[in-house]
């Protein structure tokens, strides 16, 4: 008897309706106000005068050079305003088999929320998350998709 | 979000993996009853959830943030809530999955360099790799009959589904295609399920992802209809 629960078949279905999750809403919204007021503290302000987010090689959470100075402008923009509060989250391209890439996802998450706490953010201001590949930035089946969903997204939580 | 379901062999449980208030854990659900219970307290991502053949322990990744969100694998007893670590290395180790009898689980580890699969046995010594060709491996599978495994393998930018004996000989391609994941057994070991996915283009089109189902002669390939989109397709004991 093959048994197909109506629950599971929803999750892969349930990722395409869900790109317009924070990370999407957020970078609507700064590219929709572009040329209006933005908010000094917001993930608007983090997104247009910082960078909200890093990218990684294939296979890999080792934080480039690149990475390391978005993250050090990061560290320097989260101590101008102590109050907010972040969610690091961490993704993988499609390549790679679901569970290998929750993995993965983890170990790029925290690559990115360790090296803001040793630039001084306070680990309670902080919080990780890994959704391996089921939440890609860019749809697409090739490189340049792939590239920019190998990432680290840093998300203002309040 | 619920992912990666799976039956317990012998009783009316199914475990998997669901993101709850952005903390994604391994859950068991009863399906006599409808509960839902979380397996364990841990503080960090459990996850690649599969019972043990007697269905009273789960073996499952967890990522501690105490050991830099390196994914290990653990043995939960649903009976004593114990739960033992099995493995301790640099590298990512999961997808464990048991052999029928109990004895040895072969899982997914990027510890030599790259992901290629391993046994050990259930207490986590003797880690031997298994995998002996060349590209990608993952999402291994012990067979019911316990003489063989099923994994994916992605090799030159194609995915593959195949067996191969549990000590790594004897491997045979049984499908191939862009995207081919999540190979499960069917009980009597003549049978996988698995899910295809086709290439998702700029514009937002293609990326159907549809179950199938093959012999493992690599004959008589079937699709199986679902409403939507499905993926991570478990076949169910004899209940």
């Amino acid at each position: 008897m093959l048994i197909v629960a109506g629950f599971f078949l929803a999750s892969c279905a349930a990722t395409k309706t869900e790109q317009g999750g924070d990370t999407d809403a957020a970078s609507a919204s700064a590219s929709s106000s572009s040329g209006g007021e933005i908010t000094a503290g917001t993930q608007e302000d983090l997104i247009v005068n910082v960078g909200d987010r890093v990218f990684f090689e294939f296979d890999s959470s080792e934080l480039t050079v690149d990475a390391q100075a978005t993250l050090d402008a990061q560290a320097a923009w989260l101590m101008q305003y102590p109050d907010t509060n972040i969610t690091v989250e961490g993704h993988a391209d499609e390549r790679g088999t679901r569970e290998y890439n929750l993995a993965l996802g983890d170990k790029r998450a925290f690559s990115v929320y360790s090296y803001l706490a040793q630039a001084g953010i306070d680990t309670n201001r902080m919080e990780y998350v890994s959704w391996g590949k089921e939440r890609p930035e860019v749809i697409g089946s090739d490189e340049t998709a792939y590239s920019q969903n190998r990432r680290g997204v840093t998300l203002v939580s309040n | 979000m619920v992912l990666t379901p799976r039956f317990a062999p012998n009783k009316q449980l199914i475990t998997y993996m669901e993101y709850k208030n952005n903390l994604p854990r391994v859950y068991i659900y009863n399906l006599k009853t409808g509960e839902r219970e979380i397996v364990g307290d841990f503080p960090g991502m459990t996850f690649a959830p599969r019972f043990s053949p007697d269905s009273q322990s789960v073996v499952m990744s967890f990522s501690d943030p105490n050991n830099a969100a390196n994914s290990e694998i653990y043995l939960m007893d649903l009976n004593t809530r114990s739960r033992s670590r099995l493995t301790n290395d640099s590298g990512i180790d999961t997808s464990p999955s048991f052999s029928p009898n109990g004895e040895k689980i072969v899982f997914n580890s990027d510890r030599g360099g790259s992901p290629q699969l391993f046994v050990m046995d259930k207490n986590g010594d003797n880690i031997k790799r298994i995998s002996k060709g060349r590209g990608v491996y993952g999402n291994p599978v012990w067979s019911p009959r316990g003489d063989l495994i099923a994994f994916t393998k992605l090799t030159q930018g194609n995915f593959h589904i195949g067996v191969m004996d549990t000590n790594g000989n004897n491997e045979r391609v049984i499908v191939k295609d862009f995207a081919l994941e999540s190979p499960a057994w069917s009980p009597n070991g003549r049978y996988l399920i698995f899910h295809r996915q086709k290439r998702s283009n700029l514009d937002g089109t293609g990326g159907e992802v549809t179950i199938h189902f093959i012999d493992i002669t690599g004959y008589n390939e079937r699709v199986i209809p679902t409403p939507r989109d499905g993926s991570d397709p478990a076949w169910s004991p004899l209940l």
